[in-house]
């Protein structure tokens, strides 16, 4: 094509990014990459290899080792004996080393970025632009984490050797999303690339040793879905963080319950994408560009659900199909392509499937008229109309270039479509009514809000979901949470198992009969079952029978959590004031709650005292914490603010403690209820009659139906049914280990958060291990909400 | 390229206007996005950039401008980049120009004969440039005969005041009396959206000025602290992509004042085919306000033919 023709048809030609320095370091190590453990890369004659490819031309570019069970072990031992004297470093000297990193793969960005997209098949311009500086970002970010750990996270420590397993949509980026917080908080790793995509993964093994890392802090263990299930359930392993699949995130949920592993998940999406009448209209087409066609459209927090709103849907939709005739899809590696090539063939097949059940449903087609290079993996940019939401394709993730529409009237209408799906990662918002933006960001149910942009991301905001798509964060203080535990932990000891008093006078009932029910909906509520059992003193009195609670009480009770949704919504003012006054009025009530106490546990009458006044202070202590959780302002290269707002759970089950009847289980409702959380309450059997005691004080306290709710009955039989219980949406168990392990194991299905006790007994008289922090952030969740400012 | 037919403009629209609604972060976030999502390299790097040249208005505006220096100004339009490199390019056939040759009332004259027969459009800035504050009817006066003295084209300046006013109406009509005493000549209508102080502001009087007949909207008089800038020039164009989404007229853009690199040529002429489409990429359509950026692009010329970095004085300055 001479200039004179070009001159006519003004088109951009190919600008090809030059990859002969990625070749040339694949050559060196002769296209063969053994795994990284211990500092090194082995060279294990009897390994066995995979191909690695270019999705763009479906050429081979190397060959990847298959870890095994001996090196995963060996992998694990390296690093568990690393951890030792990693964690011991001063902040410092952790710092030093994370800044190098961060330095080093600066330095070598450009390589990076070419053997992220050759790998990949992801557009040079999002490895290079977006992928490797937002790395960079995190391992300095990150380093500062390290250095500022004594100041700001005293007491908190390294949870060990981390397990973590990431996916192939943005293989280096994940990589340091686990890396950097869990390097910097002194734990180790043994990381496995997704299979697809382990090449940058191995660069960045060597920039660890240009980086004098000690050998073992981290290690790559490359290979499949077995591989990754070996580092998973290794007993060593401390901590398993995942982000992948929603599939993949349950199972590692089930197998790795009871195991005492802290785990984190990072899941799938459907996120909403809502542009109301008053946003800038070619703004918000922009963003829903960098919303589902980034990176193919294979990322999980994918604004892959437009939901526009009505007046404007027509003119929106064809702005939309204008601005979708520009888009470039073709080689990754040439500078002006937009889309790159799809992951694998079996993911196109996939997409390809899944459009066509949308087309069958109904839905209306749209892919504009551009051209797909010949050969390779690529998917056009496809719009899909006229979808509702009973139609599959509302509700399952596609995870390719494919968006679905569908239209609201108004804003409470498309509160209620956005949270129409079982998951939650993330949600843009587009409204220049700052009044509406800033009332819809709290009510959508979601990890992350983008107001008036979309996929931003940054190392100290945090990331992650709710609900299916996963729990725990990744960037900010709150990630680093995700690789701390509480320096307590350590001490804590076996609980001791419970034996019922015996009853000893069959006729003690001297007084009236009392009938204590279960407390539902701010009412007495007798058991569904009708079934009750005796309360023995520890003298061998019979004090009363109370209810034996079923599946339906517990479902009554959720019922009436859900309806006190008030709670969370008013303000933290009012939440404490209520507070106080249960803490006032158990105060009137204390020598009586001392004697119950000393009859029902034996303990002596000072100590039930004791009890009793500390639970009152504990009732302070949390009211005085209900407007004073303030979240942050997180600092982010973007000219705006992210707010990092905490946020109640919502309806969570509460599984009370053996220890301390009262005082324990006061400590979890007031920590819970404090940050607007609705409970439904298992008392253990000592406290069972105690609770129902307590109701008396609630009732009287100003307390809103609903927000307390009290069952008694077999724990672990209660707590089943809360685990499972798909409107639940965290779970505190405080018992044995058997139980732990069941609420781990149950929540699977609905992917709650659990915090389980893993049958160890807290002292709950110690402010240190029955208070505090991580109690506070138990009850809640952050929220990240992004809002760029400037006029 | 086919002739676009001209703008006959339309009665104002009030709701139009007033729905108008411009997010800068996003503005800006797309607008720094443009140097790398597209990238033009050799020969096309190379055809892209005479076509740049070929959209400029070649300018002077200086109180010290005469006759002569007016002379030689014009002798560059007509002939912009040396013949060896032009020949080298092989495009010594298509008798490239710059765009225009914009100059004030009073270097027209001399200016017109200079220009006879080039194809050279000749653009005088007009209606008591850069301030517009002179009497309303020496300002329509001043487009009339500039028209008489050989004006194909007239840059006028907006009333700024009338926009912190939000009074569309009295700026329409002002513009539309513009338009009127233009004849055939075209109406550039400057906003200085520097001194607009938001987007919205740029962006409404956009959409007025269009609707009142403007067959260009340009950013600025140069005279402005702030002159064109990628993201003003999103939200301009993206008003004459609403414009002619909605009444079949395509309105020109020019950005004027700053732009002085060959590479920030490039970025233009991305956004423009990127928001706008290759309609946009012909002086008919589109203008750079520079007289600076003609010199980078001629070494860039050079450069792509010899493969070594050229330098100034090898080039004849305007």
């Amino acid at each position: 094509m001479n200039i004179m023709t070009i001159l006519k048809t003004m088109d951009y030609g190919v600008a090809p990014e030059n990859t002969d320095e990625a070749i040339a370091w694949l050559s060196e190590h002769k296209n063969k990459f053994g795994l990284f453990i211990n500092g090194e890369f082995l060279k294990e004659k009897k390994a066995k290899y995979f191909n690695t490819y270019n999705p763009a031309n479906g050429k081979k570019l190397a060959q990847i080792t298959q870890g095994t069970k001996r090196d995963v072990d060996m992998a694990v031992t390296s690093a568990t004996i690393a951890q030792q004297s990693w964690a011991k470093l001063s902040g410092f000297k952790r710092a030093k080393y994370l800044y190098s990193i961060a330095r080093l793969i600066q330095k070598h960005s450009r390589l990076f970025a070419v053997l992220e997209s050759l790998d990949n098949g992801k557009p040079i311009r999002e490895s290079r632009d977006v992928d490797v500086p937002v790395v960079v970002r995190h391992f300095y970010h990150h380093a500062g984490w390290a250095q500022l750990m004594e100041d700001k996270l005293d007491d908190y420590e390294a949870i060990g050797v981390a397990g973590q397993v990431i996916p192939w949509n943005f293989p280096l980026l994940m990589l340091a999303w686990k890396v950097a917080p869990a390097l910097a908080a002194g734990n180790c790793v043994v990381l496995k690339p997704a299979e697809y995509t382990s090449l940058t993964a191995l660069l960045f093994a060597e920039i660890c040793i240009q980086a004098g890392l000690p050998k073992g802090v981290v290690n790559i263990v490359t290979g499949d879905g077995n591989t990754g299930s070996l580092i998973v359930n290794h007993e060593e392993i401390n901590k398993v963080a995942f982000t992948g699949s929603t599939a993949v995130g349950r199972l590692i949920r089930e197998q790795t319950a009871g195991t005492g592993k802290k785990l984190t998940l990072e899941l799938g999406g459907k996120s909403a994408y809502i542009v109301f009448d008053d946003a800038d209209i070619d703004s918000a087409i922009e963003g829903l560009i960098d919303a589902i066609w980034f990176n193919q459209g294979q990322v999980c927090c994918a604004g892959s659900r437009l939901l526009v709103q009505e007046s404007i849907a027509d003119r929106f939709h064809e702005k939309l199909k204008a601005r979708m005739q520009k888009l470039r899809v073709g080689d990754p590696l040439d500078k002006s392509v937009d889309i790159g090539a799809i992951i694998d063939e079996s993911q196109k097949q996939q997409i390809t499937k899944l459009v066509k059940i949308g087309v069958e449903e109904g839905a209306d087609l749209f892919q504009p008229n551009i051209t797909l290079p010949e050969c390779g993996c690529f998917y056009p940019p496809t719009l899909l109309t006229d979808v509702d939401t009973s139609h599959h394709l509302a509700q399952e993730e596609i995870f390719g270039p494919v968006l679905v529409s569908m239209t609201f009237r108004t804003p409470a209408e498309a509160v209620a479509l956005a949270n129409n799906t079982r998951y939650g990662l993330a949600c843009s918002i587009w409204s220049e009514n700052i009044n509406l933006a800033m009332d819809l960001a709290p009510k959508v149910i979601a990890g992350v809000v983008w107001i008036n942009c979309t996929n931003q991301f940054d190392a100290a905001a945090g990331f992650g979901g709710k609900k299916e798509s996963g729990f725990g964060r990744e960037g900010g203080i709150e990630g680093m949470y995700a690789y701390l535990k509480p320096k307590y932990e350590n001490k804590l000891k076996a609980c001791k198992a419970q034996v019922p008093f015996e009853l000893k006078h069959k006729h003690s009932l001297a007084t009236v009969d009392r009938t204590p029910k279960f407390y539902i909906g701010g009412k007495q509520v007798r058991p569904d079952g009708g079934y009750s059992h005796a309360v023995v003193s520890a003298k061998g009195e019979l004090l009363a029978h109370i209810g034996k609670g079923n599946r339906k009480d517990i479902r009554n009770a959720v019922e009436a959590a859900r309806k006190a949704k008030g709670w969370t919504d008013t303000t933290a003012h009012n939440r404490a004031q209520v507070m106080y006054f249960i803490a006032e009025n158990l105060a009137l009530r204390s020598e009586e709650f001392a004697t119950h106490i000393h009859s029902l546990t034996g303990v002596s009458k000072k100590l039930a005292e004791n009890e009793v006044y500390a639970s009152i202070e504990r009732l302070f202590y949390y009211a005085a914490y209900a407007d004073k959780l303030d979240g942050a302002v997180h600092a982010v290269p973007v000219r705006g603010v992210v707010l990092a707002m905490p946020e109640a759970n919502g309806i969570m089950g509460i599984i009370c403690p053996n220890e301390n009847p009262l005082l324990g289980l006061i400590s979890l409702m007031a920590a819970s209820i404090a940050m607007g959380n609705r409970v439904v309450i298992v008392p253990s059997q000592t406290s069972a009659l105690m609770a129902l005691e307590f109701y008396q004080i609630l009732e009287t306290s100003d307390l809103p139906g609903g927000v307390v709710n009290i069952v008694t009955g077999k724990k672990n039989e209660l707590a089943q049914v809360l685990a499972d219980h798909y409107e639940v949406e965290s779970v505190w168990y405080f018992g044995d280990r058997k139980g732990s392990e069941m609420v781990e194991k149950s929540s699977a299905s609905s992917l709650k958060r659990t915090w389980v006790n893993n049958g160890k007994a807290r002292d709950w008289f110690d402010k240190s291990q029955a208070q505090g922090q991580e109690f506070l952030n138990q009850a809640t969740d952050v929220k990240n909400i992004w809002t760029p400012y400037g006029e | 390229m086919s002739k676009t037919e001209r703008n006959p403009g339309m009665p104002l629209n009030l709701d139009w206007v007033e729905g108008i609604q411009v997010n800068t972060s996003a503005v800006e976030r797309r607008a720094k996005s443009f140097s790398g999502r597209r990238s033009i390299k050799k020969k096309h790097q190379a055809a892209w950039l005479l076509k740049a040249l070929s959209c400029i208005d070649l300018t002077t505006l200086a109180g010290d401008d005469t006759t002569r220096r007016v002379k030689r100004l014009c002798n560059k339009a007509k002939s912009p980049v040396r013949k060896d490199i032009l020949k080298a390019l092989g495009v010594e056939k298509l008798n490239i120009t710059t765009g225009a040759v914009c100059v004030y009332h009073e270097m027209l004259e001399a200016a017109n004969g200079f220009l006879k027969g080039s194809g050279v459009e000749l653009a005088a800035v007009s209606t008591g440039f850069p301030a517009g504050l002179t009497p309303f009817d020496m300002r329509v006066e001043e487009i009339k005969r500039s028209v008489a003295a050989g004006a194909t084209e007239i840059d006028i300046v907006i009333s700024r005041r009338l926009v912190f006013a939000q009074d569309w109406q009295a700026l329409y009509d002002e513009t539309k009396a513009y338009r009127e005493a233009c004849g055939d000549a075209h109406l550039k209508t400057i906003l200085a959206t520097g001194e607009l102080a938001t987007f919205r502001n740029v962006a409404k009087a956009s959409m007025v000025c269009m609707m009142a007949g403007a067959d260009f909207i340009k950013t600025s008089t140069g005279k402005e602290s702030v002159n064109a800038t990628l993201p003003v020039s999103l939200v301009m164009v993206r008003q004459i992509r609403e414009y002619y989404q909605r009444t079949g007229y395509k309105i020109g853009y020019k950005p004027a004042g700053g732009i002085s690199t060959a590479k920030e040529s490039l970025l233009y002429l991305i956004l423009m085919k990127e928001e706008l489409g290759r309609d946009w990429l012909e002086p008919e359509l589109f203008r750079f306000g520079a007289s600076s950026l003609l010199g980078d692009i001629e070494r860039q010329l050079e450069h792509h033919v010899t493969g070594k970095y050229s330098a100034g004085f090898r080039h004849a300055i305007g």
